[in-house]
């Protein structure tokens, strides 16, 4: 497939023209909120932001919604009770690599051996069109962690080089949308640029790993007891920001909620997290994760061993909104996995 | 990611069972047989899990403690304890509920085969290992000796007390019990914890396989009364309890360490376990 360059312009008039005809469903894409940024609907491309640093909150929240239901029952003598599934087409616009790594976890955690039809249809039918990061947040360390730039996961990625994007087109999806834009094919100099653009841009994070990040699982290894786990969670609130902003957090609780009426009600899935007081405590009362040492321990083994053994992507693409959200200042995976580093 | 999916594939749909019987057992517990309208069975393996689901309350992991043997309809025995189970409680005969599994490993019935099988089971942690019994009972000539041993606080907390007195009396294993004390003279048995009953029973250590099945306390004392014995640590089966909100492997709640308990447990041998610092 051909990469393109396209002008600011005729970018703009790209994504006018997504949100006009609806031809990749909703356009959602990267906005201003405030002095920050956040994921919404686009009603016009003047609205996105592709220079941002960060996200609020990590584009998972279209595949994975804070709150979902899952089915929908009328109570009776047999009561009906029918799954639900949102699947409805999305074009998400202005993702960054790094959240594009944390969509494809996802995609492995709730594809696989049990396919999950709510993720998964929603995945389908949507439409990732990339930006890589060239103003990084200060907390973020994603060139450590290899996740700020991704040669998968995205149907276009752009890269502002000076004063057009180049587009690196990245599936026949991908292909023919841009196809409808007035662009011209890119050459081995755009190319060059677009290159240089990146490897500039990973000098600009400001946090870095004192090692490599395939070199995590084997220090979490040797040092299960190490007294930093205890020293960082000595402050943690349990408030849980942590995982509820985390693009790499996949689990979730099941709740009922019976309609006012009585006459049926609806079972949800809603983010949960491992940071949470009574996320491992079974109904007799025992906590398997009572204390919050604990907790963080384990949080930080999901992040830098636990799902990467298990699904071949590490657990922290190193966007740095853990660190970001986080009032004790704590939790970022970086400072801890550096501190065990140096036996601290 | 080009997957053929459908609503109807969702991991939350439960099928509709019928409660069909309800037993007490004891002030706390009851055990609940149900059969699914659609007449299909469930399917489980010994050890497995199902999620049962109360609309409008919720769902909850109860182990399935009838064996694949008893065909037509399966039985879940609960201790009412939370806000489904205590549900649950109040339902009788003729009640609808969801019901989603079979989930989890189950015992490792082809290891066990052609075994001498020691069985440990301590309070409610008959629940699970009654499937196991049972099968064993009744595909008798595939294991080889088999002994069990149960173990609750108290006289009063017994269960499941009709089928207690069949293996008692039963020739085709040695069943030997205890309770931890009795203040009365309700109990002409066994006093003691669990692992006084270890010296009253012989087995071979290289041909025997452990389940151990109980709260975590009794984990730690049987345990090492199976290792004194010279089982080996993969000869030691148990099955953990963890909160398995959603059986599939995704909400994850039942972590340990790096697994799943509904996905590569809940059974694990001590082997497994000894490798798992959160396991017990």
């Amino acid at each position: 497939m051909q990469n393109r360059v396209i002008s600011k312009k005729d970018l703009a008039g790209f994504v006018d023209d997504l949100i006009k005809t609806k031809a990749a469903g909703e356009v959602i894409g990267i906005k201003a909120k405030d002095d920050k940024f956040n994921f919404g609907t686009l009603k016009n491309a003047a609205e996105l932001r592709l220079d941002y640093d960060i996200a609020l909150l990590p584009p998972k929240k279209y595949f994975f919604p804070q709150i979902e239901t899952v089915l929908k029952y009328e109570f009776g003598a047999t009561p009906k009770v029918e799954p639900v599934v949102d699947d409805k087409a999305m074009c998400l616009v202005g993702v960054h690599p790094f959240d594009i790594r944390g969509i494809l976890l996802f995609d492995a955690v709730y594809g696989g051996a049990n396919p999950d039809a709510n993720l998964l249809m929603k995945r389908r039918n949507s439409t990732i069109i990339g930006v890589d990061c060239l103003t990084p947040n200060p907390k973020s360390f994603a060139a450590s962690m290899g996740t700020a730039v991704t040669d998968e996961g995205f149907d276009l990625m752009l890269t502002d080089i000076g004063g057009d994007y180049f587009v690196t087109v990245g599936t026949t999806k991908g292909d023919s949308l841009i196809k409808k834009a007035k662009t011209r094919d890119a050459t081995p100099a755009d190319q060059e640029k677009r290159d240089k653009v990146r490897k500039d841009t990973l000098k600009k994070y400001q946090v870095t790993l004192k090692m490599k990040a395939d070199e995590i699982p084997a220090l979490l290894d040797a040092n299960w007891e190490s007294k930093v786990f205890n020293d960082k969670a000595a402050t943690c609130f349990s408030c849980g920001s942590c995982v509820m902003v985390c693009p790499t957090c996949v689990c979730f609780d099941v709740q009922d909620d019976p309609a006012l009426n009585l006459k049926g009600g609806e079972r949800y899935r809603r983010w949960d997290g491992c940071m949470l007081t009574e996320f491992a405590k079974v109904a007799s009362g025992e906590n398997f994760r009572e204390h919050k040492e604990q907790r963080f321990r384990h949080r930080m083994y999901r992040k830098g061993k636990y799902l990467l053994e298990r699904y071949k992507y590490l657990g922290c693409v190193g966007c740095g909104r853990c660190a970001i959200a986080c009032l004790a200042q704590i939790a970022s995976p970086a400072e801890t996995f550096n501190l065990i580093k140096e036996g601290k | 990611m080009v997957m053929q999916l459908s609503a109807k594939q969702s991991l939350h749909l439960p099928r509709i069972a019928e409660l069909i019987r309800v037993e007490a057992l004891s002030d706390r517990e009851k055990v609940f047989e149900f059969k699914f309208d659609d007449g299909k069975e469930l399917g489980q393996m010994p050890g497995q899990f199902v999620e049962i689901s109360i609309f409008g309350v919720g769902e909850a992991p109860i182990s399935v403690t009838s064996s694949p043997t008893h065909k037509g309809s399966f039985e879940l025995a609960v201790r009412a304890t939370g806000s489904v189970t205590n549900k649950l409680h109040t339902l009788d005969k003729g009640a609808k509920v969801g019901i989603r599994g079979p989930f989890g490993n189950g015992f490792p019935i082809q290891t066990l085969k052609g075994k001498d099988i020691l069985f440990v089971a301590g309070g409610i942690g008959l629940f699970p290992l009654r499937s196991l019994i049972n099968y064993v009972l009744d595909n008798r000539k595939d294991f080889g000796e088999v002994n069990t041993l149960f173990g609750c606080r108290s006289p009063q907390e017994r269960l499941f007390i009709g089928q207690l007195a069949e293996w008692n009396s039963c020739k085709d294993m040695c069943f030997l019990e205890t309770v931890d004390r009795c203040a009365d003279d309700s109990w002409s048995g066994n006093v003691g914890v669990i692992t006084t009953l270890f010296p009253k029973v012989s087995f071979d250590p290289a041909k025997t396989y452990a389940i151990v099945v109980g709260p975590p306390i009794m984990y730690r004392f049987v345990i090492a009364e199976c290792l004194k014995k010279g089982l080996a640590d993969d000869h030691i089966i148990m099955s953990l309890e963890r909160r398995m909100k959603c059986g599939v492997g995704k909400c994850g709640h039942c972590q340990i360490n790096g697994l799943y308990c509904c996905q590569e447990g809940p059974v694990f041998t001590y082997a497994q376990v000894k490798s798992l610092k959160e396991a017990v």
